[in-house]
């Protein structure tokens, strides 16, 4: 699968030339477009920086963003259902969606997405498909250009470093940890996307084959085989939980107020600059730091898709193609405005562009890219839906 | 002024017959009593009389006003005013615009129109009170107030539903007086409604027993069936 | 008298003499306003059946099945959702009427009520989830009151690792929405109590040798209850399927039903939309089990009572379950109260770190930095609240006055079906609806948005001014009329300002519950339409709790506005006229 990559990604470029007279004309027709953009609202940084990239395309070329403000990016996903159920093949009210794993995966299967389209931005010759593969896949599912990437995730911990002057570096010290200090550790409730991801990067730790995670889950003996280690483990670790695993965060951002709180002393987060932006917010103590477990940590990117209906695709593709440029990527990558990595290869860009990157300050907590360490790639989403399931079977039926 | 005349009067609820037909003639400036125990459709008969009559009962016969058949007409064309044992000030208005707002809109000046007022205030003996707050006035005077309302909208006919059953003794005399003056030196036909025999004597006029009339019609049929 | 009989009268009469008494077009309201309501309700139900029997033809699905039920059976924990909804739902209708009742009980006619009266009101007004915000702040290990004591009285120099809230037996949620219920139920009972001679009933029950507290629960209770139904099955209603309050303060592992439907809605496996779909029934279902069961009780409750009555017993020595009614609704109303408080000081604070009591430091920094995100939320709550709150006052009004001219004929009686949309949950037809709005092209418009704050607002603006409405006395008006005014002229110039301060009141009731419609406002609007409570639950998960101070303030200040205005303005125009003063 990752030998395919580089002969993909130079098909997508190659595709990019001759699609190249064709976006003027998109250009042209997005203006006095309004973008409908479906995006998960629950940081007030990200809205800002929503706000401040719809500024911008509809100054440069009059496209007007809305920003739909939802809790859970499947809402988006319900409404384009709700309007394919009607038959509004045309005309839609999500021109553009922030997506990616399970929600991406459903929304291809179901034939709900608009494309491919995203060679035909300019700026996705920027991107580093090659150093960055999780671009091109998207929790295992080939993008086929139906979504552009916009930004990089990997799984970081947060941590009191008043608290724990010794952070435990892998899922089994991780338990050991908890087992000596009950109550100070927490994750998100699975289905939450955090959750989950806590629940395969532990899974991908403890499997004798990780590498079958790449492939969907074949059936039900392959999945009781691979995931077997996973529930001793977890079995030892719920009642070591804050709250004794009888109550769980619902997302990042409530773990992320109870280590504010000092209620628990290590939290899970999928930016590796958020507790430097926190820092700086007041939100946490600034003795707080980042960890990465020494085997790696998963990493995956994030995207923005346009429905099959969409209203306004051409305004959709002119904002997905703004946020990709260096000026938006480099305000992302910047912790005064958000914190979020960056999916362009810097090799690529001007010496300006480059010397911007570089000037970034990335505050206290946040680790250097060398650093973070290994990337580790998503499972398939059906491994991850099965063990949501079979989590929720166990740690989530009030018995 | 006319008399108002009362051709073969039927109400009903449901089953319940509560007058039947009842005829009868109050000529101008004659005041008449109608008596009868509660219950037995006095008010009823005056809601029917004005037009208000609560659509659940059922009604026969015709009302005529001299010749005009008001029957048909809905309360504000009849031109029948009615008193009843309540004041009913309007709260929200003034004393003097609870008096305006009877005032025929043909009195279009303005000054006419405060003039008017002002004269039926000087009439109730109220003279200055056209800013007052009806609230602040005592029964008597919200009393008269009432009636000077009722005569400003220049009626044809005058019911009266017990107009001073809530006043005491003394109030009560005097006001019964002022009512009476005023109706008789309109020449308006009256009818009041009432079960103290002392207003019916004060009032001069005939007597109708309304219990009395429906045992007599009953009787009446008995023998008919009988017959 | 037999329906039939009353039917023929009422032709005849509209017939023949009052055919003239009809305001123009009053007899389009009663239907008219049944369909506004009744329509989408039903077309969303029908809409959210479909799927749950297998039929929802975008996902390829066409044939009828039973695989969504037989899926939603296995699902894991759903024995456990469904207790908790029904568990909860029961327990906070009834600890929240039984509060009520006692306090009724000990204290109706007594200052300590009437101040109390005062101090509640405006409670009624904030939203569920604004309470339940405060509340959380309040009770989480590392809250407000454990800050203030700590670690000086409980040596907790961290915050301890106890259950306080989303406790897995929902009883912190059974709090919460006991809180909010309270002043509701207090509420209406007090409608309820000016209905019938409370004051006189109980004293001839005292002179009789009872205490005044049996004196009431035996004369006065038995004559106030039947008015109390309605509103009590709403609550069990709301109680028993809440969305917004559970996400807050309910348990998680699982949450009860109506959050699990949430979450399957949303999830990204849009097979698990047929098995929310049959949930959704069986959430109706659930609701309808509740309020069946409570009229079980009500009949168990009767029985007992009636022979309680006539035994005679006459209980003098009542004081101690006075005075313990009494502190159960004064310290409900000092949770609620001081709860919103810390909402007020999260909003201004920089920092604030456990376990200090209060912010290292005060600033005004977080309304600076969202003064602007701020105006369109504003804006649109403002803008709907208030266009829904006078088009379903222009509705009652309607058909209220149809209701006095015709009287209670079978149109007017179908209008407890207005009180349909409070007692049908609203996940169980929200998404059929949606699907209904997509239909006819209406989503993501602002007409929608308005029709679906419409639903749930028209049947509280009728509750507000129904009974104030029919109590008029109808003899102004025949006076007026016999003073030679027309019908419609008597209509506006008596009957309405004599009613302004009811009509101002019931406008800024539809004011304050369009201002805490959550759920609605994000399927309808196609979250287009950003409001104080869609904002403040999106940033909830958010969990920045400045921000959602900030939200949270804003969320009550919005309808206090309103009520304020409702009982001043009319002060203010009849600041001359004792007639209409508020007697107290």
């Amino acid at each position: 699968m990752l030998k395919l990559l580089p002969a993909l990604a130079l098909l997508l470029v190659t595709s990019v030339a001759t699609a190249a007279e064709s976006w003027e004309a998109i250009v042209a027709k997005a203006k006095g477009q309004t973008v409908y953009w479906n995006a998960w609202a629950g940081d007030e940084k990200i809205n800002a920086y929503i706000d401040w990239a719809g500024d911008q395309v509809l100054a440069r070329y009059g496209v007007t963003v809305e920003h739909v403000k939802v809790t859970d990016t499947a809402e988006a996903v319900s409404r384009v259902v709700a309007e394919k159920a009607a038959g509004r093949n045309s005309g839609g009210s999500v021109d553009l969606i922030w997506i990616n794993g399970e929600n991406f995966a459903a929304m291809k299967r179901e034939g709900l997405l608009f494309g491919p389209w995203v060679e035909q931005l300019p700026n996705f010759s920027l991107v580093d498909t090659i150093g960055k593969p999780t671009t091109l896949i998207d929790f295992t599912v080939p993008v086929e250009g139906l979504e552009a990437p916009w930004g990089m995730a990997q799984i970081v911990f947060m941590y009191d470093s008043a608290q724990v002057p010794e952070p435990p570096l892998s899922i089994g010290a991780l338990a050991s940890w908890a087992k000596a200090n009950p109550g100070r550790f927490t994750y998100p409730q699975p289905p939450n996307f955090l959750g989950s991801t806590f629940l395969k990067q532990a899974l991908i730790e403890l499997t004798d084959d990780p590498k079958k995670l790449q492939k969907p889950v074949a059936n039900d003996a392959e999945f009781t085989a691979v995931t077997a280690p996973l529930w001793p483990y977890l079995d030892e670790l719920n009642p070591v939980l804050w709250r004794s695993g009888k109550v769980f965060p619902q997302n990042g951002p409530a773990q992320r107020r109870l280590l504010g709180d000092g209620e628990i002393d290590i939290a899970i987060s999928f930016s590796p600059p958020e507790a430097s932006s926190a820092i700086a917010n007041n939100e946490l103590p600034d003795t707080v730091r980042t960890f990465v477990l020494e085997g790696g940590t998963i990493g995956n990117t994030n995207f923005v898709a346009i429905p099959y209906n969409a209203n306004a695709k051409e305004g959709a593709m002119v904002l997905a193609n703004f946020l990709l440029s260096p000026t938006a990527q480099v305000r992302k990558q910047d912790p005064t405005y958000w914190g979020g990595l960056t999916v362009l290869d810097l090799s690529k860009l001007s010496v300006e562009d480059l010397a911007r990157f570089e000037a970034l300050d990335l505050g206290i907590a946040t680790l250097s890219p060398s650093e973070l360490g290994k990337t580790l790639l998503e499972p398939h989403p059906s491994w991850m839906e099965r063990i949501e399931a079979e989590w929720q079977r166990r740690y989530a039926t009030g018995s | 002024m006319s008399a108002l005349e009362l051709c073969h009067i039927s109400l009903k609820l449901g089953q319940n017959s509560l007058i039947d037909s009842l005829s009868l003639t109050v000529p101008a400036g004659e005041i008449t009593a109608v008596m009868g125990e509660s219950g037995s459709g006095k008010s009823t008969l005056l809601a029917y009389l004005c037009g208000t009559l609560a659509p659940a009962f059922q009604a026969d016969g015709r009302v005529l006003v001299g010749t005009r058949d008001v029957t048909e007409l809905p309360p504000e064309q009849r031109q029948i005013g009615i008193l009843f044992q309540d004041d009913l000030l309007f709260p929200h208005l003034s004393v003097g615009d609870n008096l305006a707002f009877a005032l025929k809109a043909t009195v279009r000046d303005r000054a006419e129109r405060r003039q008017c007022v002002e004269q039926a205030l000087d009439d109730a003996g109220l003279s200055g009170f056209a800013k007052r707050d009806p609230a602040t006035l005592s029964g008597g005077q919200r009393a008269r107030v009432s009636v000077m309302r009722t005569l400003l909208s220049e009626p044809q006919v005058l019911l009266l539903d017990e107009p001073f059953s809530k006043l005491d003794a003394s109030n009560r005399r005097q006001f019964r007086q002022f009512v009476f003056d005023h109706a008789r030196e309109r020449r308006l036909p009256t009818l009041m409604v009432t079960h103290d025999p002392k207003d019916a004597v004060a009032a001069g006029g005939p007597v109708v027993d309304l219990a009395l009339i429906l045992h007599q019609r009953s009787a009446e049929t008995l023998e008919n069936v009988s017959q | 008298m037999p329906p039939a009989v009353d039917a023929l009268i009422a032709n005849r009469e509209s017939a023949t003499q009052h055919r003239w008494r009809n305001l123009p077009g009053l007899s389009f309201f009663p239907p008219l306003t049944l369909l506004l309501l009744l329509g989408p309700v039903l077309a969303g139900l029908f809409g959210t059946l479909l799927p749950a029997f297998g039929y929802l033809p975008a996902l390829g699905s066409n044939e009828p099945s039973l695989l969504p039920w037989r899926q939603l059976f296995t699902a894991p924990g759903l024995c456990y959702s469904v207790w908790l909804s029904f568990s909860t739902g029961l327990l906070a209708t009834a600890v929240s009427l039984a509060v009520v009742i006692g306090f009724c009980a000990g204290w109706h006619g007594t200052r300590l009520f009437a101040r109390l009266q005062r101090l509640l009101s405006p409670l009624l007004a904030v939203p569920h989830v604004t309470v339940a915000f405060g509340l959380a702040f309040l009770l989480t290990p590392s809250g407000w009151i454990m800050r203030l004591l700590s670690p000086w009285a409980t040596d907790f120099a961290r915050p301890p690792d106890l259950i306080t809230i989303q406790d897995p037996y929902g009883l912190s949620l059974v709090l919460s929405l006991v809180v909010k219920e309270i002043p509701f139920l207090l509420l209406m009972t007090l409608a309820a109590l000016n209905q019938v001679d409370a004051a006189r009933i109980r004293t001839v029950a005292r002179t009789l040798g009872y205490g005044p507290i049996t004196a009431w629960l035996k004369a006065v209770l038995p004559s106030v209850y039947p008015q109390l139904r309605l509103p009590i099955f709403a609550v069990l209603a709301y109680s028993a399927s809440v969305v917004d309050v559970a996400l807050v303060m309910g348990p998680t592992t699982p949450p009860p039903l109506a959050v699990q439907l949430l979450r399957w809605f949303n999830d990204p496996d849009l097979n698990l939309r047929f098995v929310a779909s049959a949930g959704a029934l069986l959430q109706l279902l659930l609701v309808a089990g509740v309020i069946s069961l409570w009229c079980a009780l009500e009949q168990l409750v009767k029985w007992l009572g009636l022979g309680w009555i006539r035994r005679g017993r006459r209980a003098q020595q009542d004081r101690g379950f006075r005075y313990s009614a009494a502190v159960l609704l004064l310290s409900c109303s000092a949770l609620t109260i001081i709860g919103l408080i810390g909402m007020g000081v999260w909003s201004l604070a920089d920092f604030w770190r456990y376990p200090d009591a209060l912010p290292a430091s005060f600033s005004l920094s977080n309304w600076q930095r969202h003064s602007e995100d701020l105006i369109q939320p504003i804006w649109n709550t403002v803008a709907t609240a208030l266009s829904a709150a006078l088009i379903a006052l222009v509705l009652t009004l309607g058909c209220l006055e149809h209701e006095a001219h015709f009287g209670r004929r079978p149109s007017n009686r179908a209008l407890w079906l207005l009180y349909l949309p409070l007692l049908v949950p609203q996940v169980a037809f929200l998404f059929g609806a949606q699907i209904l709005l997509v239909v006819t092209d209406m989503d993501g418009l602002w007409l929608a948005l308005l029709w679906s704050h419409l639903v749930f607002v028209l049947p509280y603006v009728f509750l507000s001014l129904s009974d104030p409405y029919r109590a008029w006395d109808e003899r102004y008006g025949r006076t007026a009329l016999c003073l030679g005014a027309s019908p419609l002229r008597v209509w506006l110039t008596i009957k309405l300002p004599m009613l302004f301060r009811p009509i101002l009141i019931a406008l800024a009731v539809g004011f304050a519950v369009s201002v805490g419609q959550y759920l609605p406002t994000l399927f309808a609007g196609g979250g287009r339409f950003p409001t104080l409570t869609t904002e403040a639950v999106a940033l909830s998960t958010g969990g920045d709790r400045r921000v959602i101070g900030v939200y949270a303030l804003l969320q009550m200040l919005a309808p206090f506005v309103m009520f304020s205005l409702a009982l001043l303005l009319p002060s203010w125009l009849f600041r001359h006229r004792r007639g209409l003063q508020v007697s107290q």
